[in-house]
C-alpha cells in the first residue's frame, strides 16, 4: 500500500502509466457522447409536455454533474496536496479547474436556453440557479488565485484551500432544490432512486453522464502530462524524453 | 426515430434555437477544450526539444549538468 502511495507521489510513473490509460478513456468518451447524441437527440421520444426542447436535458444534466464532481475532485486533490504533499494532486488540480468552470457555463446557459420555452424565463435568483452561479465564480476564483502569485508553493496551497472551502457550495447546490423549492425542478435522475423517466428518455442520458466523465478522466490525464512537462522540466528523465524525440 | 424527416429533425417540433443553442455551445465548447490541450503538449514538447538540441549544440552534458547551467532559465511559473 505504502509502495504504491509512493509511486503515485512519482511523476515519472504518473507520466507513463497515464499514456497507458488515456487511450481507453479517449474511445470510451467518443463513444459514449456519440451514441448518447445520436440517441438523445433523434431516437429518443419527445416529451409529452415539453416536447423537443426538453432534449437539452442530454447536455445539461451530465454538464451540471461534472461541474460538481470536477469541484470536488479538485477540494480532494488539494487536501492530499496540503496533507502529503503530492505534487501531482496539485498538478491535476491546476488542471481540472478550466474545465470544471466550462462545464459550469454550459450548464447556466443550456439552463437559461431551457428556461425560456420552459419557464417563460432565463433566469431568476432561484436557489440552484444562484448556487450554481456561485460555484462558477468559485472555479474563475481558484484559477484567478494560482495566477496571483509568483511562488508556486503559494499559489498551490492557496488554490487548495480555497478549493476546499468552497467545496461547501457543492452539498448546497445538491439539496438547494429540496430545501428552497421554487423554480428549479428536484433530481430527475438519481444513482440509486426508481427513474422518473421511461427507459428510452434515461438510458441516453446515463450514457451521456458517463461519457462526460470519460471526457474529463482523459483531458486531465492528458493535461496533468502536460503539466508535468512544464514543471519538471528540469528533471533528468524529462530532458532524456526530449532527447529521444529527436 | 423520433422524427419523420430531415427537417422535422432540424426544426425540433418549433424548439430548434433552444435545443440547437444548447447543444452547440456544449460541442464547441469540449472541442475547444480539446484543441487547447492539444496545442498545449504541443508547444511543451517543441520547447524541450528545442532546449535538448540548443544544449546538444552548446556540448551540456545532457542531465550530467542539470540543476546548474538550467535552473536559472526554466521553471518559469506560466500557467
Amino acid at each position: 500500500m505504502w509502495a504504491f502511495i509512493n509511486k503515485l507521489r512519482s511523476p515519472k510513473w504518473f507520466y507513463a502509466i497515464s499514456a497507458k490509460l488515456q487511450p481507453f478513456f479517449w474511445v470510451a468518451a467518443a463513444g459514449l457522447i456519440l451514441t448518447g447524441t445520436v440517441w438523445g437527440l433523434a431516437f429518443a421520444p419527445a416529451d409529452y409536455q415539453q416536447g423537443n426542447s426538453f432534449r437539452i436535458i442530454y447536455v445539461h444534466v451530465p454538464a451540471a454533474f461534472l461541474a460538481q464532481s470536477i469541484f470536488v475532485s479538485m477540494a480532494v486533490a488539494g487536501l492530499v496536496y496540503m496533507v502529503w504533499k503530492i505534487k501531482i494532486a496539485d498538478m491535476a488540480a491546476a488542471m481540472m479547474a478550466p474545465l470544471g468552470a466550462a462545464m459550469t457555463f454550459v450548464s447556466l446557459f443550456s439552463g437559461a436556453v431551457w428556461g425560456v420555452p420552459t419557464w417563460g424565463t432565463w433566469w431568476m435568483w432561484d436557489a440552484r440557479l444562484t448556487s450554481m452561479l456561485i460555484l462558477l465564480f468559485l472555479y474563475l476564483g481558484v484559477i484567478a488565485l494560482r495566477g496571483a502569485f509568483t511562488s508556486r508553493d503559494s499559489a498551490s496551497r492557496a488554490a487548495s484551500v480555497l478549493a476546499m472551502v468552497g467545496v461547501i457550495n457543492i452539498p448546497i447546490i445538491k439539496y438547494s432544490v429540496d430545501w428552497w423549492y421554487t423554480l428549479h425542478q428536484p433530481a430527475t435522475f438519481t444513482i440509486t432512486g426508481r427513474a422518473a423517466m421511461p427507459m428510452e428518455m434515461w438510458a441516453p442520458l446515463l450514457i451521456m453522464v458517463l461519457g462526460f466523465y470519460s471526457f474529463f478522466i482523459a483531458l486531465t490525464l492528458m493535461r496533468t502530462r502536460s503539466e508535468i512537462l512544464r514543471r519538471e522540466s528540469n528533471k533528468r528523465w524529462v530532458r532524456d524524453l526530449a532527447g529521444e524525440m529527436r | 426515430m423520433a422524427f419523420a424527416s430531415f427537417n422535422e429533425f432540424i426544426a425540433m417540433g418549433g424548439h430548434a434555437p433552444y435545443v440547437w443553442a444548447a447543444w452547440g455551445v456544449t460541442a464547441a465548447l469540449l472541442v475547444a477544450v480539446v484543441l487547447h490541450a492539444r496545442a498545449e503538449r504541443r508547444l511543451l514538447l517543441r520547447n524541450l526539444q528545442r532546449r535538448a538540441r540548443r544544449e546538444d549544440r552548446q556540448g551540456v552534458n545532457p542531465g550530467g549538468m542539470a540543476g546548474v547551467s538550467h535552473q536559472t532559465g526554466g521553471d518559469r511559473h506560466d500557467t
